[in-house]
């Protein structure tokens, strides 16, 4: 029988990532899966290795030890053009130096499939429609990438993932700048896109939002898997508590009944 | 029909026509358009047909070669380095070559071509430098173009202070020449300077053509790059050796001709071209336009005397760089 259903799309096994003259490391024996068609979440306080992780599946930070896998082929035994055409990722850094159309720059998510002397085809022509209407903004084509909203911009910017073609997305804090309606908008339209049968990786501070659309959420701290489960499992006060050191307390959402956390006012000890 | 793009295309590739024309007919001497034509197919008097396929060709082709050039090598560092500020001599080039140039002249070498190449390899030597020190410090944050830009920036300094050394004692003669070197100038353009530039700039200039849409994604970001398939130090390594070599060329063939590298790109990105494969066709046809405008005013704003290139071409390019700047302000 062929294991096909059970690979993950994306595994993390025992990932170990050390920076160049640190005495600890980044990442430290993390291993997770991003299973398809479920939306799955890496959480955690500022430093604890989350944007790391993301430059690892990136490739543009190698491992000390451990190892990632699409579809269960070691990304270090594909070439980096190969890991575009099946995984999407949207980092959390992006500086385009000038601007261009939307239209333009959504385009470019057929670069992977292009050969370099190759036009675009009809069908790239239509992944790129495909990928505009599906993240709502086809209606400003050929606005420029400068004139747009932050909510704008991160639609597209999605919008160019999509447009790649892969059977994961992962975004690195797509929800940063984001107002309250197109913060939810965009966990909407992540759901839908993994019900539709994508692996959806999402890296965020959001809790609350997380505890709401994700399956899975992984917490990371100091580098290492601190708890990792449905949100039921994960966001619990004393996990929480001790993770971020800050006081909470974690209710229900009236409304769906997930996990919902509530950050405390710390008690001064001067008066 | 003709689209909009189109137009812009005609409309650069008729003034580079017109320029070409009157950089052959202007000049100490005027020559009528139609002796123009006629010297070309080798008819009327000799000495027109000697000032214009012996002097004033070679010319105006050498001048459009090192206008595209480094219209080609601006777009691509520009875009691959993110930054509208970067320009082709600043990985160490001009440094470099003119380290190689005043070697030259030191050693009383008076022949072009030797200066030429000494001032090459001088260029070829700056920027591999430039790029082992960018590599070597950047190995903890690997990809940063900051790094480069002040790798190439330290590697001038250092040039410059070789060169202030190198001259300051020197006899006049050889301040003189390498003064005159430095500013750049089309003047001694021979169909042999001629030939070895534009087999430079054919091949440097296909090269990043063919990798042009490499540096469409490079200059989304390091991590997006990356994201698109992008091997993204092996690519911006290329292109940065590819861009330095060929201003290496156009300055070996004419010495230093500033601003160009840095203005073109700006002025075809303004037309609305932003993928790099047309981006880069139009800094080439840009380029030579320009450089071949330069080298005209160069030789008849103050007849007989001749201003230096690199001097015209700045004087040219500042209003309207300040112009673009006062635009996207």
């Amino acid at each position: 029988m062929s294991g096909a259903p059970t690979v993950p799309t994306i595994g993390f096994e025992d990932v170990v990532v050390r920076y160049a003259g640190a005495r600890v490391s980044a990442l430290d024996g993390v291993s997770f899966d991003v299973p398809r068609g479920a939306m799955t979440a890496v959480a955690g306080p500022n430093g604890s290795g989350k944007s790391t992780l993301v430059r690892a599946l990136l490739r543009r930070q190698p491992l000390l030890s451990g190892s990632i896998t699409i579809d269960g082929d070691n990304i270090a035994a594909i070439s980096q053009r190969e890991l575009a055409r099946r995984v999407a990722i949207a980092p959390q850094r992006e500086e385009a130096a000038f601007p261009m159309r939307v239209d333009e720059y959504v385009a470019l998510g057929r670069f992977p499939r292009l050969g370099l002397w190759e036009s675009p085809s009809a069908a790239d022509r239509e992944a790129v429609d495909r990928a505009l209407h599906r993240a709502g903004v086809s209606e400003f084509t050929e606005r420029r990438t400068d004139e747009l909203s932050g909510g704008e911009w991160q639609r597209v910017r999605i919008a160019r993932a999509l447009a790649q073609e892969g059977g994961a997305l992962v975004l690195d804090e797509p929800t940063t700048f984001l107002d309250m309606p197109h913060e939810m908008a965009l966990f909407e339209l992540l759901d839908s896109l993994a019900r539709d049968g994508l692996a959806v990786l999402i890296v965020s501070h959001q809790l609350n939002l997380l505890a709401r659309f994700a399956r899975t959420i992984v917490l990371l701290d100091r580098g290492k898997v601190a708890a990792a489960g449905t949100p039921a499992e994960v966001m619990r006060a004393p996990v929480l508590e001790s993770i971020y050191d800050w006081p909470l307390v974690v209710t229900r959402d009236p409304a769906a009944g997930a996990p919902a956390l509530l950050p405390l006012r710390r008690p001064t000890s001067l008066s | 029909m003709v689209t909009h793009r189109s137009w812009h295309w005609l409309v650069a590739l008729a003034v580079f026509a017109i320029v070409c024309v009157a950089g052959v007919a202007y000049g100490t001497i005027r020559i009528p358009v139609a002796d123009v034509i006629r010297a070309l197919t080798g008819e009327g008097d000799t000495s027109v047909i000697a000032i214009v396929r012996d002097l004033r060709l070679p010319r105006v082709a050498l001048a459009a070669l090192i206008g595209a050039g480094l219209g080609m090598s601006g777009g691509a560092l520009q875009g691959t380095l993110r930054n509208g500020l970067a320009e082709p001599y600043l990985l160490g080039v001009s440094g470099g070559a003119a380290v190689g140039a005043v070697a030259a002249f030191a050693a009383g070498i008076g022949d072009a071509g030797w200066i030429a190449l000494s001032a090459f390899v001088g260029a070829a030597i700056a920027v591999l430098l430039a790029l082992l020190v960018a590599r070597a410090a950047g190995r903890g944050g690997r990809g940063d173009p900051r790094t480069l830009l002040m790798a190439g920036v330290v590697i001038g300094a250092f040039a410059n202070a070789v060169i202030m050394v190198a001259l300051a004692n020197a006899p006049p003669n050889t301040v003189r020449g390498a003064l005159w070197w430095m500013m750049g100038s089309a003047g001694d353009a021979t169909w042999q300077t001629v030939t070895v530039l534009a087999v430079s700039i054919l091949v440097g200039g296909a090269a990043l053509i063919y990798l042009a849409r490499d540096i469409d994604v490079l200059a989304l970001g390091e991590e997006p790059a990356a994201a698109l398939g992008v091997d993204v130090d092996r690519a911006a390594r290329t292109i940065y050796l590819l861009s330095a070599l060929l201003a290496a060329a156009t300055v070996a063939a004419a010495g230093l001709v500033g601003f160009v590298g840095l203005i073109v790109p700006h002025i075809v990105r303004s037309a609305g071209l932003r993928r790099h494969r047309p981006l880069l066709l139009g800094t080439a046809v840009v380029g030579a336009t320009l450089v071949v405008a330069a080298d005209l005013a160069a030789r008849t704003l103050r007849p007989p005397a001749e201003l230096p290139l690199g001097a015209v071409t700045a004087i040219l390019g500042v209003p309207f760089f300040l112009a673009q700047l006062r635009k996207t302000a």
